[in-house]
């Protein structure tokens, strides 16, 4: 096949043609469940793309219908033709962002995060700090009577309520685990996450907790970084690809056999490093060697089979995929199995685990409105399974099933547990 | 373009959100899954009552708009593509199951509910409604009306017709018409609902249905058979229903689309036989024993080279696998996949694959088949590439030749997909002027402006499909 690039979009001709429209995306599709037009679905915005190369449509006409994508990739599952619109998506919104003018606030929060902020994560424990001392100062308690809050933009005062308690500034994951016992497990270096580690840094330390019980040496190399799945996702493909070849980098220096993650979302992108760098000469080969190498903890758990002893949790639990780690990374059936491990649990499969619960990225903030119509339709079914626990296991997920709580009054009742955190309190790791 | 006066009077009816014109939003709804048909429509209408179905198609009637009819447009004959502009209306959003009566055994329906939602609702309560098309994930209610969808099911329990019993549907000039009811006999006049049924959106917007519900078979089972030989296969179909089994599904699938399944999920199957058969059965569980005994006895007779039955659902599973994937198989090799469904007499089987067979050689073409043996609703899929002109124009003339064959052999041009505008030059080979004339009689009837689905079904063109470049 001829692999002409479409001037419009830099989307392969072939890619765009693969597509046959048979509408079985469009079952899948979340934002299709909450806007039933053509232009919410997964084959109208291919449709749309391959309008801009025919000269039909202008890159301005199909923003808005692919802004609209989660990204959650269930589309891609669902296809018979295995058209890869992940990677479609992702050069349209390059294309896009070259071509977008954006307001001064939007310009300067995508400089400061996009540039600045996640790139670099001792900044991000600068942040953590910050977020720390608003919690523990009595800030947060006068900001939160002040009805202050409620009058920052991007529905800042929502995230705000159902932030965690963050961890210190100076709480540190170790560099180097060496377990107890002499194992003949090969050595993982530990991928942190910046979002993960300034929210939920006590996840982070659960997993390494949970692979040192497990038996492996584990090393977290400083010299890591954002997986640059946000800026993929934000058009900025560029940084993504900078951002690529750092982390290649730092797991050939460390030497470590695996790559450790615990985030559905930054998993999925580490993992695909290889489609990302498809065409470079220089780095083609090496992001192959590196997603070889990458693995979900549940990946890693799963197939160990000696999971470290499991005290018994009397108490019922459901599970929310995450997208990216189902549609992306294929791992579905390890955390169901891992979750049922754990002596006394009454698992429950909630209906429509699988669909998206509308974090997605930076979705939430950005499409708040359409992001909660898809969460508050998401809690109706975890209301259904009359579970006190929902597991999950990405980042995003966890702030947004933790808002999903909040918005069904549920708080008290019911907990949001990323499933490091659960398999760690089962084995008294915490 | 549409009058600014008459867009007004539109979002008067339905609200602004659900009257789309920009760009974008023509593009999203100027195809449906047939390949190589596409026209920009003028305006796209989401109407969310019958009410408002019925005031929109008076404007339309007054202005003498094409109106489309449209529900998730994954119909293969080009029905849903707005041929000649106009409005396309959008049913998505009339998704509601009215009511399941459970004394009369009827689910009624709005046009925009999917097939497969029906489906576990009404098995939820221990109900059935057999109708099974390939999209029916996606696919609404009102489209398998429309176009009269089949499945895999068709053998033992028929088609879309043989469940609808009452219909509302809104005429061209807005009047409402009630066709039937929750009747197993009714015989006043001339049977509309039959009619409207496969109309293909030409006649009338079908705005409620009710149809008729079976209780859920108790049990099924799968098996599946290989045969070296294709004769031996047909023959093997033929015997079985001789044998008074009427097996709920009989799937085909010929060497090409096995060979193509085997490189994509590597199941093992063999590359050197002509014909796999995939049989189910479904009943009480005796009767569900004893059909699938026996058709496994007659797989052997027949010189099945290996006869698999499956104990447990998981096993069951593994075995549909193949046929599961036929069409992803397919749909990944060449850019274009033309899926058609020409159709013959049960008993023609082996003649009409072995006529695909050399026609595909004669036009040096990549035509696998496969689909539902036990009906002869055969499905020969084309592998092509829209780019290459001249391969294309080697598909029409095969495909030409493939038409010829079935009418030859008392077949037809369309068992399931409908004429639409891909198979509209072919309609007269099918009915003859008689029959054409006759159709155009009912169309006048109904549709005396002829807006609505304009340029189906009847065409004065000579067969031949081309890209429409908007």
């Amino acid at each position: 096949m001829s692999h002409q690039i479409s001037l419009a979009l830099g989307i392969s001709e072939d890619d765009l043609l693969n597509c046959m429209q048979c509408g079985f995306c469009l079952s899948v599709c979340p934002t299709y469940k909450i806007i039933p037009k053509e232009t919410a679905t997964p084959r109208g915005r291919i449709a749309l793309m391959k309008a801009v190369q025919d000269g039909g449509l202008v890159t301005k006409d199909i923003t808005e219908s692919l802004d609209l994508c989660l990204g959650c990739r269930a589309c891609e599952v669902a296809c018979p033709s295995g058209v890869q619109y992940g990677t479609m998506l992702e050069h349209a919104k390059e294309v896009i962002t070259e071509q977008t003018n954006f307001s001064a606030p939007v310009k300067a929060v995508r400089w400061l995060f996009l540039k600045q902020l996640l790139p670099y994560p001792k900044r991000m424990k600068w942040i953590r700090g910050g977020i720390r001392i608003y919690q523990k100062s009595g800030l947060q308690k006068i900001a939160r009577k002040s009805g202050i809050l409620k009058t920052l933009p991007w529905h800042m005062g929502a995230f705000e309520a159902v932030l965690p308690e963050v961890a210190p500034f100076r709480a540190k994951l170790p560099k180097r685990v060496e377990p107890n016992a002499k194992t003949n497990k090969p050595t993982v270096a530990f991928f942190s996450g910046c979002i993960q580690d300034t929210v939920f840094h006590e996840t982070n330390v659960s997993t390494m907790k949970l692979l040192e019980a497990a038996g492996f040496p584990i090393v977290t190399p400083e010299d890591q970084t954002c997986c640059g799945a946000v800026h993929a996702h934000a058009g900025e493909v560029d940084l993504a690809k900078d951002l690529a070849k750092k982390n290649i980098e730092m797991l050939e220096r460390s030497g470590a056999s695996y790559l450790v993650n615990n985030q559905g979302g930054c998993g999925a992108m580490l993992k695909e490093y290889d489609k990302l760098l498809a065409d470079d000469p220089v780095w083609a080969e090496r992001a192959k060697a590196f997603v070889k190498k990458v693995k979900d903890i549940n990946e890693i758990l799963a197939e160990i089979d000696e999971l470290p002893k499991l005290y018994p949790m009397n108490v019922r639990v459901t599970y929310q995929d995450s997208c990216h780690l189902t549609n992306v990374q294929k791992v579905t059936l390890q955390p169901r199995k891992l979750i049922q491990s754990i002596p006394g649990i009454e698992y429950v499969e909630m209906v429509g685990a699988g669909t998206c619960c509308g974090s997605a990225g930076t979705y939430n903030i950005v499409h708040y409105d359409e992001s909660m119509q898809i969460l508050d339709a998401k809690m109706i079914n975890v209301i259904n399974t009359q579970a006190e626990i929902v597991v999950v296991a990405n980042p995003g997920c966890q702030m947004q099933m933790r808002m999903g709580v909040q918005r069904a009054g549920l708080e008290g009742k019911v907990r949001v547990m990323h499933i490091a955190d659960l398999l760690a309190e089962a084995a008294r790791l915490k | 373009m549409i009058d600014p006066q008459v867009k007004q009077r539109l979002v008067e009816i339905v609200g602004e959100n659900w009257v789309l014109d920009q760009p974008e939003e023509l593009v999203a709804y100027s195809y449906d899954s047939t390949p190589m048909y596409q026209e920009l429509p003028d305006i796209v209408v989401l109407p969310k009552t019958t009410e408002e179905v019925a005031k929109v198609m008076r404007i339309a009637y007054e202005y003498g708009i094409p109106v489309i009819p449209r529900g998730s447009a994954t119909n293969l004959s080009g029905g849903t593509v707005p041929l000649k502009g106009g409005l396309v209306l959008a049913l998505n959003r009339m998704n509601q199951i009215l009511e399941i009566d459970e004394e009369n055994l009827t689910a009624t329906v709005q046009p925009g509910v999917i097939t497969q939602e029906l489906h576990q609702t009404v098995e939820a309560k221990g109900l059935f409604y057999p109708p099974d098309p390939g999209s029916l994930r996606i696919s609404t209610i009102g489209g398998n009306i429309a176009e009269n969808a089949g499945g895999l099911r068709g053998l033992k329990y028929g088609v879309t017709k043989d469940y609808v019993i009452a219909l509302e549907a809104v005429l061209p000039n807005g009047d409402i018409l009630h066709t039937g009811g929750k009747l197993a006999k009714d015989v006043a006049g001339y049977d509309l609902t039959k009619l409207l049924i496969g109309s293909e959106g030409t006649l009338a917007v079908i705005t409620k249905a009710t149809l008729k519900l079976l209780p859920l078979p108790e049990t099924k089972r799968t098996m599946l058979a290989i045969f070296k030989d294709l004769t031996d296969a047909a023959r093997a179909v033929s015997k079985i229903i001789a044998n008074k089994i009427i097996p709920v599904t009989l799937e085909f699938m010929d060497n090409g689309t096995i060979n193509v399944v085997e490189d994509y999920v590597k199941i093992g199957l063999p590359r050197d036989v002509e014909a796999i058969l995939l049989m189910e059965q479904d009943g009480s569980k005796d009767q569900v024993d004893r059909d699938i005994e026996k058709m496994a006895e007659i797989c052997r007779q027949e010189q099945a080279v290996s006869v698999q039955v499956a104990s447990t659902a998981k096993e069951a599973e593994q075995l549909m696998t193949a046929r599961r994937m036929a069409l992803s198989a397919l749909a990944r090799l060449k850019p274009t996949t033309i899926l058609e469904d020409a159709t013959v007499p049960r008993s023609e089987l082996a003649p009409m694959v072995e006529t695909i067979k050399n026609v595909a050689k004669k036009y040096n073409l990549m035509i696998c088949t496969f689909g539902h043996a036990g009906d002869g609703n055969l499905h020969p899929t084309c592998l092509t590439d829209v780019r290459n002109a001249d391969e294309i124009k080697r598909v029409e003339k095969a495909f030409d030749e493939i038409y010829e064959k079935t009418i030859e052999l008392g077949g037809t041009i369309t068992g399931e997909h409908g004429v639409g505008i891909a198979k509209a030059g072919y309609l007269e080979w099918k009915v003859g002027k008689s029959g054409i004339e006759v159709m155009k009689g009912i169309k006048k009837a109904f549709d005396p402006k002829g807006i609505l689905n304009p340029g189906k079904l009847f065409t004065d063109q000579p067969r031949k499909r081309v890209v429409i470049q908007s």
